[in-house]
C-alpha cells in the first residue's frame, strides 16, 4: 500500500516535471472516487447530496429497525410456539384491532418518509438561477461537454488507456482516468443539461453529487450541482450502451472561479483556432 | 382451508389409470393439467440451469478487478459478449425459470387440485400453452448467438435495440411467443378458477394460492399484450422504417420505456404472488393454524396487483420526467409497502399460538418472510426519487430485486417443492440432504447479494464487465456466495431431486398431517391421472 502510494507520489513529480503545462490539473486533490470495503455513500459534495444523505440516513434507521422487528417477531414465535412447547394451537384468525393496526402504521411511517422525500425531489429538479450551463451529451463511447455561456465550445473527454492513465495521471484509478475532465467552478451553480447522439442511451452520474441523468437522444434532461471543494470527481456512465459502457467514465475538475476564467480563456483560443470536435476526433485515443 | 366431503375417489380413478396414455401421446399431446405441470417444472429447471450458469460466469468474471474472462480475439475486453450473457440470464429468469415454475408448474398441478376441479377449463389450450414454450426458449439462446448476440440488458432499451444484430429479431420473437404462451394461460387459469370450483367453493372460500394465481392471472393478460404491442413497433422500427422510438424519425425512446415498465412492474408481482400463495399454505400447515386474517391477504394481493399497474415510472425517474408527475410515482410506489406489509405480518400472525414444526418447507417459507422484508425495505428506499437518483442502475437496484426475485420468489419456489413433491411424486425428500440444501443457499444466497448494496451505495454501476479496484472486496464476496449457491443447487438436483423421486420414502395422501386442510391433501400421492370425477363438496362451516 505505502509502496503504491510512494510510486504515485514519484510519478506524479515525474508527470508534473514532464508535462509544466498541466501540472495544475495533475496537482488537483483526487477526492470523489470509492475506497476499499466501502459502506455507504461517499460523502456529500453537493448541497443536494447532503440532503439525500440526510434522507437516507433516516430510511436507514427506519429499514433496519423494520427488518430487526420482523427478525424479532419470526424468531420469538418459532421458539415460543414450536410444537413442542405449544403442542396445541389455538383457533384465533381474526383481530380487527392489530389487522388496522398493522395497515395504519406502516402508512404513518410511509407519511413520515414522504415529506422529507418530496421536499428532496423538489429541491432537486431544477437550478433555480445557475450561473453556467453545461451540455453534456453522451456518445458512443465517450462524453462531449458544451459550454454554451462561454462562447460555446466543446470538449471531449475519454477514458484513458490504462498505459496512458499509468502514465500521464497515476493518482486515479484505473478505469476512471479521462484525458479531459468537465471543468466547472467551485460553489457555483451548474445547470446540467443531458442529451446522447447515436445509437443508445447513456447514464450521467457521479457518486456523491446526487445526480444522475439518463441522457437520451432526441431528449434534454436538466439538472443541477454545486459542488464545494475543489478536485477530481469521478463517475461511470449508468445506462447500458454497448460495447464500452464499462468504459466511459465521466471525469469532472472542479477549480477556483479564477483558474475556471483561465481555463476557459485557453479553451476559447484553441475552439478558435479549430473546431473542437474536429481536433479531438482526428486525434482521439483509444476508446479503452 | 376447505374440507372435502365424499372425496373418496381413488377407486374411480383406477379404473381409468388403465387408460392413461403412454409416450409420445401422454407427454406431447398432453391434456392432463398433473402432466403438464410435470413438464412446465422440468422446462424451470432446465432453463434455471442455464440461468444459473450464465450468472455463475459472470460472477468469475466479476470476482476479481480486470477483465480475465470476456476478453474478445483481439485481447481487450469484449463488453457487448459480456452484456449479452446479462440479457440472457436475466430474459432466462424471468420469463423461463420463474414464470414457467410457479405459474406453469405448481399453478397447473395445484390450482384444479385445490378447487376441485378434474382439470384446467381447456385441456388442449393448456397443452400449447406449454409448447410454445421450448421454441420461445430455443430463440432466445439462438439469439445470443445470432448477429452477435443481444447485449441490451432485459429492458431492451431503444435505441440500443434498434442497432443490434439480428439476434435481436429472434429475441422480440421468442418474447411474443413466450408472451403468447403466457397469455393463453392466463385465460385458462381465469376461466378455470372463475366457473370450475367445486360446489360450496366460493370465491371467499377459495384457497390462497387459487387466489394468488387468479390474481396473477389477471396481470399478464392486461400486461403482456402492452409488452408485445412495445416489441412489435420495436420490431417495426428495425425492420420497416417506421420510428415510434427513433429520435430522428420524430419519435422518443421514452415511449418505450413507459410501455415496456407498464408491462415491467405487473411482471414483477406476477412472479411473487405465486409464492406469496405458495407461502401462505405453508406456514399455515406448518403452524397447524388456518391462516391468519384470510381476506385481508386475499384483498391484499388484489391491491398489489391493482396498485402494481399504476406505479410503473418509478423505473424511469431519472429519464426527465415532469417533477409532479415523478411525485405522484413516489407516492403510489410507497402505497404498495401497505398491503405487502399486511402479508408479512399476518403470515406472523398465523405463526403466533400455532404449533410450530421446523419442516424442510416451513425453513424456506420463514427464510422468504425475512429475505422478501430485507428486499422490500430497500425497494421503500428506492422509492424515494430524490435518494433514487444516486442508487438508479447501481447495484444497490441489483441487490433490492434479487433480495425480492431471486431470494423471494425462488425460495417460494423451493418452499413450494418440498412441500409438494411428495404429493407429486408420492415419494419424500431425504431429509439429511434438504437441510444440507436450505442451509447453504440460505447463506450463500446472502453472501451473494448482501455485499451488492454496499457495492452500489458506493457507486458501483450495473452491466460492468469491469470496475474501480475499490470495489474488489465486495465482489468477491459475491462471487464466492454465487459459486455456493450454484454447488447448493447442484447438490439440490442430485440428491433432493432424483434423491427423491429414485428412493423416497412412500407417503399417503396427507403426508403433512392436520395442518394440511386444502382438497389436494384428499387424493392419494401422487393423486390418480384424473382427479375429482365426482365433485368434492365444500361445507359451508368449512374454516379458512
Amino acid at each position: 500500500m505505502v509502496v503504491k502510494r510512494v510510486l504515485g507520489v514519484l510519478g506524479l513529480l515525474a508527470a508534473m516535471a514532464g508535462f509544466g503545462i498541466a501540472a495544475p490539473a495533475q496537482a488537483q486533490k483526487v477526492i470523489g472516487v470509492p475506497h476499499d470495503w466501502q459502506l455507504n455513500f461517499p460523502p456529500p459534495y453537493t448541497p443536494i447530496m447532503e440532503r439525500v444523505e440526510s434522507l437516507h440516513d433516516l430510511l436507514l434507521v427506519i429499514i433496519t429497525l423494520i427488518c430487526v422487528f420482523v427478525l424479532l417477531l419470526l424468531v420469538y414465535a418459532v421458539w415460543r410456539f414450536h410444537a413442542g412447547r405449544n403442542p396445541t394451537p389455538t383457533t384465533v384468525t381474526h383481530n380487527t384491532l392489530l389487522e388496522i393496526a398493522w395497515t395504519i402504521i406502516p402508512i404513518l411511517i410511509l407519511v413520515v418518509i414522504a415529506i422529507p422525500s418530496f421536499r428532496l425531489l423538489y429541491y432537486s429538479d431544477k437550478a433555480t438561477d445557475a450561473a453556467l450551463t453545461v451540455k453534456v451529451t453522451g456518445h458512443q463511447w465517450y462524453w462531449s461537454y458544451n459550454y454554451p455561456d462561454q462562447g460555446d465550445f466543446t470538449i471531449e473527454s475519454r477514458m484513458l488507456s490504462e498505459a496512458d492513465r499509468a502514465k500521464t495521471k497515476p493518482q486515479v484509478p484505473r478505469l476512471l482516468a479521462v484525458d479531459e475532465e468537465m471543468v466547472i467552478p467551485a460553489n457555483t451553480v451548474v445547470r446540467i443539461i443531458g442529451t446522447a447522439e447515436g445509437g443508445s442511451m447513456h447514464g450521467w452520474t457521479v457518486p456523491g453529487f446526487g445526480i444522475k441523468k439518463t441522457v437520451i437522444p432526441g431528449r434534454l434532461n436538466e439538472g443541477w450541482i454545486s459542488v464545494k471543494e475543489e478536485g477530481l470527481y469521478f463517475g461511470q456512465c449508468s445506462q447500458i450502451c454497448g460495447q464500452n459502457h464499462s468504459f466511459m467514465p465521466i471525469g469532472i475538475r472542479v477549480v477556483s472561479k479564477a483558474d475556471f476564467d483561465k481555463w476557459v480563456a485557453d479553451k476559447k483560443k484553441a475552439a478558435g483556432l479549430a473546431p473542437a470536435t474536429d481536433v479531438a476526433s482526428a486525434t482521439a485515443p483509444a476508446n479503452r | 382451508m376447505a374440507t372435502a366431503h365424499g372425496a373418496a375417489h381413488d377407486h374411480h380413478a383406477h379404473g381409468h389409470d388403465d387408460h392413461t396414455p403412454t409416450g409420445i401421446k401422454r407427454w406431447l399431446y398432453s391434456t392432463n393439467h398433473k402432466d403438464i405441470g410435470t413438464m412446465y417444472l422440468v422446462f424451470s429447471i432446465f432453463a434455471a440451469l442455464i440461468g444459473a450458469g450464465f450468472s455463475v460466469y459472470m460472477r468469475l468474471e466479476l470476482m476479481q478487478p480486470g477483465v480475465q474472462y470476456f476478453n474478445g480475439a483481439d485481447g481487450t475486453p469484449d463488453g457487448h459478449f459480456w452484456n449479452t450473457v446479462v440479457t440472457a440470464h436475466g430474459l432466462i429468469m424471468v420469463f423461463f425459470v420463474v414464470m414457467p415454475g410457479l405459474i406453469g408448474g405448481f399453478g397447473n398441478w395445484f390450482v384444479p387440485l385445490m378447487i376441485g376441479a378434474p382439470d384446467m377449463a381447456f385441456p388442449r389450450m393448456n397443452n400449447i400453452s406449454f409448447w410454445l414454450l421450448p421454441p420461445a426458449f430455443i430463440l432466445l439462446l439462438m439469439s445470443a448467438l445470432i448477429g452477435g448476440g443481444v447485449g441490451t440488458g432485459w429492458t431492451i432499451y431503444p435505441p440500443l435495440t434498434i442497432n443490434q444484430g439480428a439476434g435481436m429479431d429472434l429475441a422480440i420473437f421468442s418474447l411474443h411467443i413466450a408472451g403468447a404462451s403466457s397469455i393463453l394461460g392466463a385465460i385458462n387459469f381465469i376461466t378455470t378458477i372463475l366457473n370450475m370450483r367445486a360446489p360450496g367453493m366460493t370465491l371467499h372460500r377459495m384457497p390462497l394460492f387459487a387466489w394468488s394465481v387468479l390474481v396473477t392471472a389477471f396481470l399478464l393478460l392486461l400486461a403482456l399484450p402492452v409488452l408485445a404491442g412495445a416489441i412489435t413497433m420495436l420490431l417495426t422500427d428495425r425492420n420497416f422504417g417506421t420510428s415510434f422510438f427513433k429520435a430522428e424519425g420524430g419519435g422518443d425512446p421514452t415511449l418505450f420505456l413507459n410501455l415496456f415498465w407498464f408491462f415491467g412492474h405487473p411482471e414483477v408481482y406476477i412472479m411473487i404472488l405465486p409464492a406469496f400463495g405458495i407461502i401462505s399454505h405453508i406456514i399455515s400447515t406448518f403452524a397447524r393454524k388456518p391462516i391468519f386474517g384470510y381476506l385481508g391477504m386475499a384483498y391484499a394481493m388484489v391491491a398489489i396487483g391493482v396498485v402494481g399497474f399504476v406505479v410503473w415510472a418509478h423505473h424511469m425517474y431519472t429519464v426527465g420526467m415532469d417533477v409532479d408527475t415523478r411525485a405522484y410515482f413516489v407516492a403510489a410506489t410507497m402505497v404498495i409497502a401497505v398491503p405487502t406489509g399486511v402479508k408479512i405480518f399476518s403470515w406472523i400472525a398465523t405463526m403466533w399460538g400455532g404449533s410450530i414444526r421446523l419442516t424442510i418447507p416451513m425453513l424456506w417459507a420463514i427464510g422468504f418472510i425475512f429475505l422478501f422484508t430485507v428486499g422490500g425495505v430497500t425497494g421503500v428506499v428506492l422509492a424515494n426519487a430524490g435518494v433514487d437518483y444516486s442508487l438508479h442502475n447501481t447495484y444497490y437496484v441489483i441487490a433490492h430485486f434479487h433480495y425480492v426475485l431471486s431470494l423471494g420468489a425462488v425460495f417460494g419456489m423451493f418452499a413450494g417443492f418440498y412441500y409438494w413433491i411428495g404429493k407429486m411424486s408420492g415419494r419424500q425428500y431425504p431429509e439429511w440432504a434438504a437441510q444440507v440444501h436450505f442451509w447453504v443457499t440460505f447463506v450463500a444466497v446472502n453472501l451473494t447479494f448482501f455485499p451488492m448494496h454496499f457495492s452500489g451505495l458506493a457507486g458501483m454501476p450495473r452491466h460492468y464487465v469491469d470496475y474501480p479496484d475499490a470495489m474488489a472486496h465486495w465482489n468477491y464476496l459475491s462471487s464466492i456466495g454465487a459459486f455456493l449457491s450454484f454447488g447448493s443447487t447442484i447438490f439440490w438436483l442430485i440428491f433432493v431431486v432424483f434423491g427423491t423421486l429414485l428412493f423416497g420414502r412412500k407417503v399417503g395422501a396427507n403426508y403433512w398431517g392436520e395442518g394440511a386442510t386444502t382438497l389436494e391433501w384428499t387424493v392419494s400421492s401422487p393423486p390418480p391421472y384424473h382427479t375429482f370425477e365426482e365433485l368434492p363438496h365444500i361445507s359451508p362451516t368449512a374454516h379458512h
